[in-house]
């Protein structure tokens, strides 16, 4: 079955070890990890997990059911890189007097939409913000001007659909839990 | 206000207030604060002190799964948690609940590699549904309610509480909570009406439907249920290994056992039936063989509680998800009445050959050593078909599980997934425990028997009135047969040199004799089940018995050895 890159998305409570639970499910199948990213969402006391991932449709949706079947775990969502708007932002580290020989200087900034978070005598600091393949180009620009540190973050991402399918799902828990009690 | 109490007491409040009244456990450094206060509660707890903490979790899988009560183990840290580790795993495996609470150092040494430390939540995640730290006495009542709401509702399974020492001793004002709702948990999901309406269509336009009933089926508590759907529409019901007694042998329409080991007909009609109706079961690959040649002219329909369950193995038409009795009571108004008896029928064509072929020379053999099948067949008889069958794992596994005939619900107990050997003796100690009425029969093997032989300290302690059917041929039976048929007989590292069981079992106190002729087989069981208290017949079984008929690894599911050079042919 084709392979191609599959984002993962886990709403969870916040409890400590999840993210270990969450992991070992991939450890267990031999899936490496591309990129993972973890915050508290919009909703309060709600964490979310943003995981991209190399395999087949059939193995990933395994794993995001996987994924749910864990006690605090609230909902999980596989995507496609069609299916929601996805950001990551790297960083690049330049020495400064590099830089200040090139006279390009400028229109590599310009032409890719980056911007200088610090500038010292001895390095400057770049943020490109964009799709791996965008931070990915300037870094090869970069690379002639001897970059000494650059790091990439994980994939954020929206998904497109107008529907919010985690907050319909604390609503309609919410109203479980009446009934419960 | 009301007064304050440690937080060992605080366990053992909330324990009690879980109505649990048997705990199966060990004592050590880092939970001796729970056992000082157990000492005051002994009359409401009563503590099974077993010989090894793998002996505790199975034990108490033993008493969960004869009872459907969540079976409880208390333990100390580092090497008695890791002891539990197979226990753990043999209980996700096989859908039992049970909480596991082991001592952990206290909360400011964690991390520091301190003294029977080990991180018990990191090892233990991947095999327990759910498992937690306890570091402040204020958790205790939460975190114990929460662990038996979800060791024992909507799929079962193990649940481990690690308590840390500065919990236990720590000072806490504690009233019971009560868990019945979590927010990102849904053990039983609401029916869908539609899906139990095309499954009835299915159902209803099928011309050779078969049923396989699993381990859900009596998790749910839905023999009835399946029972009345499948004498409704007449449809033949097998059983996985752990769904026996699902369905009372000697009921028509009860087929037989799945599996590698399987009776011949479920097996060789999963291939021609035209409808596979699965409850509660996973198509494990002992069930399944080889997955690309399983039931490809079948619509397959899969009802389970664990939605991850479909098409993880096999790909399915039509799944309904949701607790398996309440899915039979919804499903059974909307199926017509039927009859499908020349469908059934080629079951008994199936019965035929495997009665000439393999049950004759394995249950009526005239010389020779005895054979597994013909003790298991002889035990049954002898209890009415009544025990409850504990088996270890291996060639005992499947020849007693095979011969032993059920007529009670709940009346096996056995380590479907894992396979774990040494199971049997402690499992068979729980099942005893949870349902003291009953008459437990042990069937195991000479290697099994030793893995966890120390649990006769156990049965001696308390009484534990076990029937030990020991089938001993000084072999590792089921890895020599598959020794003698796929490696050329190289016999490696299977035989085995074995102690006088009699002494041994004698040791404990435990009655105890040798069979070592068919003649001396009836009076020896007679005596074993008229005893009153444990026992244990060391049965001298011939070392080449093997175990038919087979699906070899790889073979598709109606691909049968009857013997180790014979397949079964459709007629």
């Amino acid at each position: 079955m084709e392979k191609q890159l599959y984002t993962v998305t886990v709403f969870s409570e916040n409890q400590v070890g999840l993210l270990n639970q969450i992991s070992i499910i991939f450890t267990r199948r031999c899936l490496n990890i591309e990129s993972l990213s973890v915050s508290p969402s919009s909703i309060e006391g709600v964490h979310k997990f943003t995981i991209t991932c190399y395999s087949d449709r059939v193995m990933m949706e395994k794993v995001v059911q996987q994924i749910e079947k864990r006690i605090d775990v609230l909902k999980s969502f596989l995507y496609t890189d069609e299916e929601i708007v996805y950001q990551e932002v790297a960083l690049y580290k330049v020495p400064t007097e590099r830089l200040l020989d090139e006279t390009q200087l400028e229109v590599i900034i310009r032409r890719h939409n980056a911007r200088i978070l610090e500038i010292t005598r001895e390095y400057t600091v770049i943020e490109k913000t964009g799709h791996s393949d965008e931070t990915e180009a300037l870094f090869e620009e970069l690379k002639h001007y001897d970059i000494r540190q650059f790091v990439r973050s994980g994939r954020v991402a929206v998904t497109k659909s107008p529907v919010e399918y985690v907050d319909l799902f604390i609503e309609q828990q919410n109203r479980r839990k009446d009934i419960a009690e | 206000m009301s007064e304050k109490i440690t937080g060992a007491e605080a366990l053992i409040k909330s324990l009690i207030a879980e109505g649990v009244d048997r705990v199966f456990g060990y004592p050590g450094g880092a939970i001796m604060p729970v056992y000082d206060r157990l000492y005051d509660y002994t009359d409401q707890l009563k503590h099974i002190l077993v010989r090894h903490e793998q002996g505790a979790t199975h034990a108490a899988q033993g008493y969960a799964r004869v009872s459907g009560r969540t079976g409880v183990v208390i333990v100390t840290s580092g090497p008695a948690a890791t002891n539990t580790i197979t226990g753990l795993s043999d209980a996700l495996m096989d859908s039992t609940p049970m909480v596991v609470i082991t001592g952990q150092v206290a909360s400011a040494f964690l991390g520091s590699d301190a003294f029977q430390e080990t991180d018990v939540v990191g090892i233990t995640q991947p095999i327990t549904k759910w498992a937690y730290q306890i570091r402040r006495p204020e958790d205790i009542a939460w975190a114990v309610a929460r662990a038996f709401y979800i060791a024992n509702s909507g799929r079962p399974g193990p649940v481990v509480l690690d308590f840390a020492k500065d919990a236990q001793n720590g000072l806490v004002e504690w009233s019971h909570e009560k868990c019945n709702f979590i927010r990102s948990y849904i053990p039983y999901p609401e029916v869908n009406r539609d899906d139990v309406a095309k499954v009835a269509e299915m159902i209803n336009k099928a011309e050779r439907p078969l049923i396989l009933s699993g381990h859900g089926v009596m998790i749910s508590g839905a023999e009835n249920e399946l029972a009345a759907l499948a004498e409704k529409a007449d449809i033949p019901v097998a059983a996985t290994l752990l769904g026996l007694s699902t369905m009372p042998s000697a009921h028509p329409l009860y087929k037989g056992m799945l599996g590698m080991h399987g009776n011949i007909g479920p097996n060789v009609n999963t291939n021609r039936c035209d409808l596979l109706i699965a409850i509660g079961m996973r198509f494990d690959d002992r069930v399944t063989g080889d997955t690309s040649k399983y039931a490809r002219q079948a619509q397959i329909v899969h009802i389970d509680i664990d939605s991850t369950e479909f098409d993880k193995n096999i790909k399915t038409h039509a799944t309904i998800h949701g607790d398996a009795r309440e899915v039979l009571t919804q499903l059974l108004p909307l199926v017509k009445e039927a009859k499908h008896t020349e469908w059934l029928k080629t079951f008994d064509e199936c019965d035929a050959v495997e009665k000439e072929r393999v049950i004759k020379r394995e249950v009526f053999p005239e010389e020779g050593l005895m054979l597994m099948g013909e003790v298991a067949h002889k035990v049954s008889a002898a209890t009415d078909d009544k025990a409850v069958l504990v088996t270890d794992v291996g060639q005992n596994q499947m020849f007693s599980s095979r011969y032993f005939r059920y007529s009670l619900p709940k009346s096996i107990i056995t380590s479907g997934g894992l396979g774990t050997m040494g199971f049997g003796l402690p499992a068979a100690i729980g099942a005893k425990m949870g349902a003291p009425e009953r008459t437990v029969c042990f069937f195991t093997g000479d290697g099994g028997l030793q893995m966890t032989l120390q649990e006769l300290g156990t049965i001696m302690e308390y009484g534990t009135a076990v029937k030990i059917i020991l089938l001993n041929n000084n072999f590792l039976g089921n890895v020599r047969q598959w020794q003698e048929m796929f490696f050329n007989a190289r016999f490696s590292q299977t035989p085995m040199i074995n102690p006088d069981f009699v002494q041994i079992a004698s040791a404990y106190g435990i009655k105890a004799e040798n069979v070592e002729s068919r003649e001396q087989l009836d009076g020896a069981i007679e005596r074993m089940l008229a005893h009153d208290g444990a026992y244990l017949l060391n049965v001298s079984i011939e070392a080449t018995d093997k175990i038919f008929p087979m699906t070899p690894p790889g073979a598709g599911v109606d691909e049968i050895l009857i013997t180790p050079d014979e397949k079964y042919q459709l007629s």
